[in-house]
């Protein structure tokens, strides 16, 4: 049955070793009813905008639990940009430091999620934005 | 659609890309695609991995995908995985053990859910390797899901079916049942370093040679032993799926004819029960209510409403 479904990417950019909260996320969030590709460990910035862009997806969520999110997060979304993708929610979770989060909220990224948040939180929050920026993948003159 | 389309043709990522998400999310705009890229099928050879979960055939795709690379062909990978009939979601979790693959502009890569699809799996499997081909990708491998329903429809869609197995499987017979017999033109027994490997190789071999019917009179089903991690006896599956291709060609017309049956029983079925719950409401439930007090079965029940449906 053809059908829109909410396609997330769930990635580690760096060198974490750990990823248990990232999958965590990645679970609830297809218990949610979303399409959640888990893009695993060791990820590069481009990498992870290279597979975002094949999966075609409406949310690329990244997790950083070792500090190297100020120099990975923003070539990210830079790499994401430059492949077309700006008009995707680019979420972060992970240990991430107020005045950071500020930072990153500025150059465009949407929310970011502390440790603990309730994953149904993240949920609701990527289901809204979808309904409001991006209910038709493929918007009417393509 | 027509530029769509023709981006497609020109081998932009982000159009197939997008394409592909058009299929499986809008049926009406993926027709009004492939009206657009009419007649284009492009040429690519399409093999289909399936067999029960934790063979090894992710490893497998990504050492074989490589190894076409190092001679010059662009590889269209299709990753299927279960939605969950509870949810509506799934985890697509394939891509994470191709990794080596990543980065490559002759390689692509993209994950799908069954997404309940009655019957229909082949049919946008299909649909959806046709873009690959479009694209400029000729050598297509397709992944599935376990054991099932799901594998048999892929089937459908692919020129050669590779089935992987493990030695843990235990019994080869055991293993041979649900129908992977029939479908598969290769059968592969991976993680060849684990103890037995050889034995169950063997077993395997017996086992389908024992097969009976139409099978007999055809040629043997190879039975090729890899260790994909190492990547020991890729190059022997690669030779020997470049072998099968030539005489693929029969066989595949015949599962994808009996792909689109499945495909068209699917829409119709789907169909028919949206115009038999529209027609019938009333009368389903007052059916419901006298099966519960017994004075009724399901069945004659149903014996009932089909012959009211069909006006006779």
């Amino acid at each position: 049955m053809a059908e829109r479904k909410i396609r997330v990417l769930v990635a580690k950019p760096g060198l974490d070793g750990h990823d248990r909260g990232a999958k965590v996320v990645a679970a609830a969030l297809r218990d949610a009813g979303m399409e959640v590709i888990y893009t695993g460990l060791h990820q590069t910035p481009e990498m992870i905008a290279d597979a975002a862009l094949e999966e075609d997806v409406d949310v690329v969520a990244l997790s950083s639990l070792s500090g190297a999110h100020m120099t990975l997060f923003p070539r990210v979304l830079d790499r994401l940009r430059r492949l077309g993708l700006a008009d995707r929610l680019v979420i972060g979770g992970g240990i991430l430091p107020p005045d950071d989060i500020e930072v990153l909220t500025g150059i465009g990224f949407g929310r970011l999620f502390g440790p603990g948040t309730p994953t149904t939180e993240i949920a609701d929050y990527i289901r809204q934005w979808v309904r409001e920026h991006r209910p038709d993948p493929m918007p009417a003159g393509d | 659609m027509a530029e769509l389309a023709a981006e497609v043709r020109a081998g932009d990522r982000r159009a197939l890309s997008r394409a592909l998400t058009l299929l499986e999310s809008d049926e009406t705009r993926a027709d009004a695609l492939f009206t657009a890229l009419a007649g284009q099928a492009g040429r690519a050879l399409r093999v289909g991995f399936t067999g029960p979960p934790g063979a090894g055939k992710s490893t497998l795709i990504e050492k074989l995908a490589l190894r076409y690379r190092q001679r010059g062909h662009r590889i269209g990978i299709l990753a299927v995985d279960p939605t969950s009939p509870f949810t509506g979601g799934a985890l697509l979790g394939d891509r994470i053990r191709m990794g080596a693959l990543g980065g490559d502009p002759d390689v692509f890569l993209r994950s799908m859910a069954t997404r309940g699809h009655r019957g229909g799996l082949a049919a946008v499997a299909v649909e959806a390797a046709d873009l690959l081909a479009i694209a400029g990708f000729d050598r297509l491998l397709v992944e599935t899901v376990g054991v099932g329903q799901s594998e048999l429809e892929v089937a459908g869609a692919v020129h050669l079916v590779v089935v992987v197995l493990v030695p843990e499987a235990g019994d080869a017979v055991q293993s041979l049942k649900a129908g992977l017999t029939e479908i598969g033109d290769l059968i592969v027994v991976n993680k060849a370093d684990r103890p037995g490997a050889e034995g169950f190789a063997a077993e395997v071999q017996e086992a389908l040679a024992l097969r009976t019917g139409v099978e007999r009179g055809l040629d043997p089903v190879p039975v090729l032993l890899t260790d994909a991690r190492e990547g020991r006896g890729v190059d022997e599956l690669m030779e020997a799926l470049e072998a099968a291709a030539s005489g693929a060609g029969e066989r595949a017309a015949a599962r994808r004819a009996g792909a689109l049956k499945a495909r068209l029983l699917g829409l119709l079925g789907e169909g028919a029960e949206r115009r038999a719950e529209e027609a019938l409401a009333g009368a389903l439930d007052e059916e419901v209510e006298a099966i519960t007090a017994g004075r009724t079965t399901p069945r004659r029940a149903a014996g009932r409403l089909l012959a009211r449906l069909l006006g006779g």
